[in-house]
């Protein structure tokens, strides 16, 4: 059992979660995620570690509460505990040394993104952060982002808050002015990392993409994760979470996650909210590949 | 009774194991074979010659004294049975149940050999079994304790053995397992209708009360490293039973589809994360038309689960034939009786999908000819005698690989060209003094039996390091 020591709502739907799990706080590097189960009929979600305090001995996740099981945990209030927490899981993000780097993150995988850009800075680089989101309502983590980086852009899809667009859009700028980093890390929908890493494909700059398949164990057990990169399957749980951008089939993650949706709710979702630019990007891609 | 000769004892009939009907197998969980009666258990321990030189012992990894515990059986004497079955074996009830005993001891048995079918070595272990999970005897007085700390990785049946054993000499253990709960294969791979979780739960139990600790949710590389359980944790020895958790794919066009499972996540979200009850939320998906890939165990069991998740057809693709199947003899039975049907010498080319859902698999027609490396008849392929399966599920359940964790668990550890962990052969310690391993994570044949036999020679290597050093 492990408690939950605090629970923020940080934006519409989103929830921050400390947790007690100390041995986990005291092995976690940048860029690996944990699991969780809140309960004995709940499913085993995964989630990336957002912030520690070895300290103290927690850590902290943040929760889209989107379908069933990410409103069980989203549901967990202070002072109450979570059945399991196993972690942490997956390799460390390696930033190596790079002299410039850019962070480019969307929905809550800005938050996933956050130990990462600190990482970054350890290493000694300049760094840039462009997170994005789609409305004002959305924004986290927009503070502890400006403390860490040396520029930070904020995009929103409708123009409610800083740049009105997407973060490929300011990245794109970005290189084309010259600021080119060594590396960029990028961490949300697949789609958008898909996206950016066709931004940073022409220029050569080793791009790195943290991906969120389904889970089932995290220890290399089941292939529920397995990805396609240059060609060949990895499990994300013990290979990744993070392969190069540029070798990985974004499109079959894409279809993979799809996997529990019924078809009604999949044309839903092409319909509605988030995925509006999928489609059409998809049918972009094919063009181009 | 006791005074039937030799001849008499022949002719006396098997006894068969009763079995629930199919509906009633399908239409749950619960286990097919019923077990014997007393009656039937004692009459079957009739058959026993009570060979002198035994062969059926040497047929069994563990070396039962099986004639000494049927013998025990015929005089009602069942507990006893059960204790002289544990002098080398923990788990009757569990071996009873999934031994390949027509590999093993019953392929050995004298009886079996005149053309008759062979003493039911595995169904009177299983009873004994039963009867002591229903009957508990009374723990042995409790060791005197020796001060040392032993830590397990993995609670699959090597490490519950290595645990259990080790408790019974006086040491500390704790078991770190990575999963919610213990059991390793036996929980999240083998169904409930071959082997019931209570007996699981039950033996498990029984570890606790010899006052084994077990610690869920924590990965050993991950959550703890082994430097850490050697230095501040004051662990004076690691017993290694990760397992052969990883499983093979085909390495075929299509085989990312939606709708392709291995067995392993298949099996998981069925038998550990409870997906066929409506309680549970984990989502599955169960298809019509399923087809698993395979020959062995895993492909049978992940064939009946499909069959009772209501799947109307079920089609097992192997690309040997019957002969070469490496599973359990009343398995295949069994799964044929529910329905399952069968396509030998049939090996999968690709898979087709219908808007990224799995539509259909194309196979190849084999024909056998010499036989390969493994002994079996090779399958090569019959040159244009393609056809299509249509599919809406496939299950792939061609075997794994050696737990990708071992080299995170332990760095440096000796591995050998086949990923297995090289150990001592004599001691089953690795290449890091004071690292024991066994189970599936070393080579040989990958078994419960055999893991449960490891676990018992670890546990007496692991106690002889620790008593040497002082
Ligand atoms: C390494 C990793 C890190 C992640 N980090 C975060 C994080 O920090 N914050 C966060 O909010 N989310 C994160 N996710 C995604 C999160 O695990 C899923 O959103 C969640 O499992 C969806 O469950 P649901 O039942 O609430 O959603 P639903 O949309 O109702 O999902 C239906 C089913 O599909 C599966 N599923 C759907 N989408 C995903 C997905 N993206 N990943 C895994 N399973 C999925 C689930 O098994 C679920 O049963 C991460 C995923 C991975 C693999
Ligand atoms: C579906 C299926 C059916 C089978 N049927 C039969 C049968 O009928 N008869 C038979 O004899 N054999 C059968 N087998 C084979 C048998 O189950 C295995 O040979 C046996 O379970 C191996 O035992 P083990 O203890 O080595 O490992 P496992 O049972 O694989 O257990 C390993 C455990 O270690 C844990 N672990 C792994 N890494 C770590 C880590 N770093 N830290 C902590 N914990 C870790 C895992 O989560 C797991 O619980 C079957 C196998 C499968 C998959
Ligand atoms: S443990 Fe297995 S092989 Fe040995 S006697 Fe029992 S059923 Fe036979
Ligand atoms: S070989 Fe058969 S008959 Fe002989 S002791 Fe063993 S079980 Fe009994
Ligand atoms: S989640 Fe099961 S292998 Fe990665």
């Amino acid at each position: 059992m492990f408690e939950v020591t605090s629970n923020r709502q940080l934006a519409e739907g989103v929830f921050g979660l400390s947790i007690k799990a100390p041995q986990i706080a005291r092995h976690h590097h940048a860029g690996q995620f944990c699991i969780i189960r809140a309960a004995q009929h709940c499913e085993r979600v995964p989630l990336s570690i957002a912030d520690k305090d070895v300290h103290a001995g927690t850590i902290t996740v943040v929760v889209q509460a989107v379908g069933h099981s990410t409103q069980e945990i989203a549901g967990v209030q202070a002072g109450e505990f979570l059945l399991d927490v196993v972690g942490p899981l997956g390799n460390p993000t390696n930033v190596g040394k790079p002299a410039r780097g850019a962070f480019v993150g969307g929905g809550v995988g800005v938050a996933a993104g956050y130990l990462m850009l600190q990482a970054l800075k350890g290493a000694g680089a300049e760094v840039v952060a462009i997170i994005g989101f789609r409305t004002r309502d959305l924004i986290i983590y927009e503070d502890k982002f400006r403390r860490v980086s040396d520029e930070l852009i904020v995009t929103t899809d409708d123009g409610s808050y800083g740049y009105h667009g997407l973060v490929t859009e300011p990245l794109e700028q970005q290189l084309q002015e010259g600021a080119q980093p060594d590396l960029v890390i990028t961490v949300g929908p697949v789609v958008m990392m898909a996206a950016v890493a066709e931004v940073t494909r022409p220029y050569a700059i080793k791009t790195i993409a943290s991906l969120n398949p389904i889970m089932v164990d995290g220890t290399g057990m089941c292939g529920a994760c397995r990805v396609t990169v240059g060609g060949q399957t990895k499990f994300t749980c013990v290979d990744g979470p993070e392969f190069d951008a540029h070798q990985v089939d974004f499109r079959e993650l894409s279809e993979r996650l799809k996997m529990y949706k019924t078809n009604e709710s999949r044309a839903d979702e092409a319909g509605a909210h988030h995925c509006q630019v999928e489609p059409a990007y998809w049918r972009l891609d094919e063009r181009n590949g | 009774m006791n005074e039937m000769d030799n001849k008499q004892r022949l002719e006396l009939p098997h006894q068969q194991m009763a079995e629930l009907p199919v509906d009633r197998r399908l239409a749950g969980a619960s286990e097919v074979n019923v077990g014997y009666s007393e009656e039937q258990a004692r009459a079957e321990a009739q058959r026993c010659l009570q060979c002198k030189r035994p062969p059926c012992v040497a047929g069994c990894p563990v070396d039962i004294d099986i004639p000494a515990f049927i013998k025990l059986i015929s005089e009602g004497r069942y507990a006893d049975a059960a204790l002289k079955i544990k002098e080398t074996n923990s788990f009757p009830a569990i071996c009873g149940r999934v031994c390949p005993q027509e590999q093993q001891c019953q392929a050995k048995c004298v009886v079996g050999r005149t053309g008759r079918p062979p003493v039911g070595i595995g169904h009177l272990e299983r009873f004994v079994g039963d009867y002591l999970v229903a009957n508990p005897q009374p723990v042995s007085s409790s060791p005197e304790p020796t001060g040392y700390k032993v830590a397990i990785v993995g609670s699959g049946p090597a490490g519950l053995t290595t645990a259990g054993e080790l408790a019974k000499l006086g040491h500390e253990v704790t078991i770190f397992e990575a999963l919610h709960e213990p059991g390793g294969v036996m929980t999240y791979g083998i169904p409930e209708f071959r082997l019931p979780k209570d007996i699981i739960r039950y033996e498990i139990k029984a570890l606790l009360e010899l006052g084994v600790q077990i610690v869920h949710d924590t990965i050993i590389g991950r959550t703890l490293t082994i430097d850490e359980l050697f230095g501040e944790m004051g662990f004076a020895a690691v017993f290694l039973g990760l397992g052969a958790g990883n499983p093979r794919f085909l390495g075929i066009e299509g085989e990312n589809l939606r709708g392709v499972y291995s067995a392993n996540e298949f099996l998981t979200r069925i038998n550990l994360m409870r997906a066929y009850r409506d309680d549970y939320d984990t989502p599955i998906r169960r298809g019509n038309n399923v087809t698993v890939v395979g020959g062995g165990n895993v492909t049978l069991d992940s064939s009946r689960w499909a069959l009772r998740l209501g799947a109307e057809t079920v089609t097992i693709v192997y690309r040997r034939s019957r002969e070469e199947m490496p599973a359990r003899v009343e398995e295949v039975r069994h799964t044929e009786e529910e329905g399952v049907q069968f396509r030998f010498l049939s090996q999968p080319m690709r898979l087709l999908g219908d808007d990224g859902d799995v539509a259909a698999m194309e196979c190849l027609q084999m024909e056998l000819g010499e036989p390969d490396e493994s002994g079996r008849a090779r399958p090569i392929p019959i040159e244009g005698s393609e056809f299509t399966l249509p599919t809406d599920l496939v299950i792939i359940a061609i075997g794994a690989r050696v737990s990708p964790l071992v080299p995170i668990a332990v760095p440096g550890i000796e591995l050998d060209e086949g990923g297995h962990v090289i150990v001592n052969p004599d001691t089953l310690e690795t290449s890091i003094p004071g690292v024991f391993g066994g189970g599936d994570l070393i080579p040989g044949e990958e078994t419960i039996v055999r893991a449960m036999g490891d676990g018992r020679r670890a546990a007496q290597s692991i106690h002889k390091y620790l008593i040497d050093r002082e």
